[in-house]
């Protein structure tokens, strides 16, 4: 068995008896155990924050600060959720409240409607990208262009997306992290998606049109 | 490059698009879209970049790694440098 029901994701196996024990060492502040939640969780966390963030220092500042938070909280930790999804809660919380402080304005987009502006349902830009060779799909040009496309999305579509698409969590999962209904977690995903992937239409429309002609 | 301009009947479509390309769709679902597609051209151009569209972030993501300096740095912040497992130990752990 995995630490699966704590650590989801990791890719290591343990006995329920270890899983148990080693949850019972983190509440009693085992440092070797907090070591080892530190050494198995903090890529995910951390490239969580990246995506999030679209910046390496912030990201690490919320890596820190995550792990600061859930050291003085694991004694109270009641284990209704994953360590993970309890990890991400509080990583997902401090760089909700970073980009707050930038004092720039945060955009999000009303998730009751799965389409609530005429540019999402009506116009859409027909390119057939899926023809172009991968080594064209996946430049570092065009890696830089996906990157910066996440970080123009509102921060309400950004983290869901980040959260489901490219962590690999679940509806359910996210909807813990994120403290909202399923419902809304595939609402908010649906117009993350159509966002991108119109912007990867537009993006890739010259390439798709040079493709054509040869 | 050409606009698509939904009917009704797309939109009614698009709305169940994320769970379709999850393969989280009901079965009668599925065919509806899958006979939607068969006539109109650009719902299936849509549905098949939006696909895409998932798979290419998820190879991206690949990308994004936490630096054996960050790590570091992690541990000290909290008091963990005698934990801090050595590269090699890690890698042999991968």
């Amino acid at each position: 068995m995995k630490i699966g029901n704590f650590l989801e994701g990791k890719n290591i196996q343990v006995s329920e008896r270890d899983e148990s024990d080693f949850l019972t060492a983190l509440k009693q502040g085992d440092r070797q155990a907090f070591a080892r939640l530190v050494d198995e969780t903090s890529t995910q966390i951390y490239r969580t924050a990246r995506q999030i963030l679209g910046d390496e220092q912030d990201a690490e500042d919320v890596l820190q600060e995550t792990y600061m938070k859930a050291l003085k909280a694991l004694p109270t930790f009641e284990g209704r959720s994953s360590l993970s999804t309890w990890l991400h809660r509080i990583a997902v919380n401090e760089a909700l409240m970073l980009i707050r402080k930038r004092k720039t304005p945060m955009v999000s987009v009303d998730d009751t409607q799965p389409f609530d502006s005429e540019e999402e349902s009506t116009g859409m830009e027909i390119v057939d990208f899926c023809c172009l060779p991968e080594n064209e799909l996946l430049t570092s040009e065009s890696r830089k262009f996906m990157d910066d496309a996440i970080q123009r999305l509102p921060e309400n579509l950004k983290t869901v997306f980040v959260l489901r698409d490219l962590e690999g969590m679940s509806i359910q999962e996210t909807s813990e992290v994120m403290q909202i209904t399923e419902n809304n977690v595939k609402t908010r995903l649906l117009r993350a998606r159509l966002r991108l992937r119109q912007e990867l239409a537009e993006y890739y429309a010259e390439k798709v049109e040079k493709e054509k002609s040869k | 490059m050409s606009e698509h301009v939904h009917t009704e009947k797309c939109n009614t479509l698009l709305g169940d698009l994320s769970d379709y390309i999850d393969g989280n769709l009901q079965a009668e679902i599925c065919a509806q879209i899958e006979e939607h597609m068969k006539t109109c051209d650009n719902c299936r151009v849509v549905v098949n970049t939006l696909r895409k569209t998932v798979e290419l972030y998820e190879h991206c993501n690949d990308n994004v790694e936490l630096s054996g300096d960050v790590k570091e740095r992690l541990f000290a912040k909290l008091d963990l440098k005698d934990y801090l497992p050595s590269p090699n130990i890690t890698d042999a752990n991968k």
